[in-house]
């Protein structure tokens, strides 16, 4: 549904995305990542044909956007980072403008409206000026326009930023409920996002791409991923008997509280530890207080792969 | 086409949305007054026409209808909203031209409302209605010619001071084109087929002929380029920068 293929834009001597290729399916949701200034909104502006890249193509549904730009953006929703928005509009007048705009026949108008001014709880400001909104109505009354014709393809720039955490949820929930249908792309700096709403993730940083998998794998490319911190009762000296546990990589000695001892055990390529641990543990007659598996944290990962230089 | 039309309504309805609109309107009734009563001396000269009112429109719109269009682009760009306009399925001449023709319908309304003066000379003579008619016409043009050239300056920068300085200073080349102090100072340096061809880019030459009711083919094709050229080029622009 979106085809990108050595997508490259400058800005005077500035790179800003710098040969980008990947393809999105439908029931994907895709979420951008990277630092600011990676190139993600730049990336989006060109597939939403805001902006002419350099070089490369975006396809969306088929049409080559620098060359049909309005076959393609008849196909896209599309939430601009800020959502700026009419101020002097009231949401029901800007939703009716969109909705004519998108070439939705009058008849089915009010009904769209309708549909998408639920679906976001704007009831209660439908006809209030946009510039009287708080920041939470603003976003959604964004979001909306972006959705009121049901497109295929969904882009989204940042779309909870700067909301509270409640606003954060229900956005997320309403993006979920719209993913089975549609390709939806949401840039974020937001990394819990990407492992709460989406499909597939992509690192870009310096305009490059650095990831494109999971969010589980990228979870997995943290060094602690699958590594288990294990607390103790009473003052131990365990590191070396946690080494010696099959299938251990290292073990590190953490911080703990009074009377406590605290390891994190790294294990081998994936490598089960649990049993053997809790062998050992039995054995040695240690008390456990506190054991858990690290899933990987998210933030490493992408500290490690933004900062890495340019791969070339 | 339908898009303009979309791009139109929801232009036109912003301008009544605000208070700019009635204040715009007031100070355009205003000026229009005062220059027609007072400066034009519309009841000393004893005549039955409007002259003295239609006198002083290129020199009044030289800063009422850069008020219009100062916001046109700049404001799109300033708040960001371009990105919200240009990426719906509308072309960019589509909307150039929607938002166009709502600024004209507006300076349109602001003009028609000016009537009660057309109603007095008529109550106080026999004026002929045919050149005021055609006069109305004329202004209604050279409102357009202006907003056209605001809209281009305005598509340039995102202040809309800047807007509004440059479109006032822009028309106001073309307006002072025609006048003698300007065509004697050409006159002097280059022969006189120079100050001819300068005198012919002038507004003022242009509009002078219509007032007097002479609807020459010529003044409306001057307008008429002068209006879809800059609109044009407005769209060009726009679309090489509408991102910056």
């Amino acid at each position: 549904m979106i085809e990108i293929q050595n997508l490259t834009k400058r800005f005077g001597a500035l790179t800003a995305v710098d040969d980008v290729s990947f393809n999105v399916g439908r029931g994907e949701v895709l979420g951008f990542l990277g630092p600011n200034g990676a190139g993600k909104s730049t990336t989006m502006k060109m597939v939403t044909g805001f902006l002419d890249p350099t070089s490369g193509t975006a396809r969306v549904c088929g049409h080559d956007v620098t060359e049909n730009p309005i076959a393609a953006q008849t196909k896209i929703g599309y939430l601009p980072e800020g959502a700026p928005l009419y101020g002097d509009m009231t949401p029901l007048g800007l939703l009716k403008f969109v909705a004519e705009a998108r070439g939705i026949p009058a008849s089915k108008r009010m009904e769209a409206i309708d549909r998408v001014v639920s679906r976001v709880h704007i009831e209660e400001v439908l006809r209030r000026r946009i510039d009287t909104l708080s920041k939470g109505f603003k976003r959604r009354v964004g979001l909306a326009q972006a959705i009121v014709h049901d497109p295929e393809v969904l882009i989204l720039d940042e779309p909870t930023d700067g909301l509270d955490p409640n606003q954060k949820h229900d956005v997320r929930a309403l993006i979920r409920e719209m993913s089975h249908d549609k390709v939806i792309v949401l840039s974020t700096h937001i990394l819990e996002e990407v492992a709460a709403v989406c499909s597939r993730a992509i690192i870009i940083a310096q305009g490059q791409l650095r990831f494109d998998g999971t969010p589980l794998e990228l979870q997995a490319m943290d060094e602690a991923h699958g590594a288990v911190t294990l607390t103790l009762d009473g003052l131990q000296s365990a590191e070396e008997a946690l080494s010696k546990i099959a299938g251990v990589a290292r073990v590190e000695a953490l911080e703990a509280p009074d009377g406590h001892s605290r390891y994190r055990i790294y294990p081998l390529e994936s490598a089960a530890i649990l049993g053997g641990l809790s062998t050992l543990a039995h054995e040695r007659g240690w008390e456990v207080d506190h054991l858990s598996v690290e899933s990987g944290r998210l933030d490493e990962v992408f500290r490690t792969v933004t900062a890495a230089g340019s791969r070339s | 086409m339908s898009k303009t039309f979309t791009v139109f309504k929801r232009e036109i309805a912003g301008y009544f949305a605000t208070p700019v609109a009635y204040v715009f309107i007031v100070v355009f009734l205003l000026f229009t007054g005062i220059t027609t009563f007072n400066i034009g001396s519309f009841y000393e000269r004893g005549q039955a026409d409007l002259m003295s009112f239609f006198f002083f429109h290129p020199w009044l719109y030289l800063f009422l209808i850069p008020a219009i269009s100062m916001r046109l682009w700049s404001e799109e760009r300033s708040s960001g909203t371009i990105e919200l306009l240009m990426t719906l399925p509308i072309s960019t001449t589509q909307a150039v031209f929607g938002k166009f023709l709502a600024a004209w319908c507006f300076a349109g309304i602001a003009l028609a409302l000016t009537f009660p003066i057309w109603i007095t000379v008529n109550v106080l003579g026999d004026p002929d209605n045919g050149v005021i008619l055609a006069s109305y016409f004329g202004s209604l043009l050279m409102a357009g010619s202006y907003l056209a050239i605001g809209s281009l300056i305005s598509s340039l920068t995102r202040n809309q001071v800047i807007a509004f300085v440059l479109s006032a200073l822009g028309c106001a080349v073309l307006v002072a084109a025609g006048s003698d102090w300007v065509l004697n100072l050409v006159r002097s340096v280059f022969p006189e087929w120079v100050a001819e061809n300068v005198a012919s880019f002038s507004v003022q030459a242009h509009f002078d002929q219509i007032t007097k009711g002479i609807i020459d083919l010529r003044d409306i094709v001057y307008f008429g380029t002068l209006l879809v050229g800059c609109l044009i080029a407005n769209a060009i622009t726009l679309n090489a920068s509408k991102a910056d």
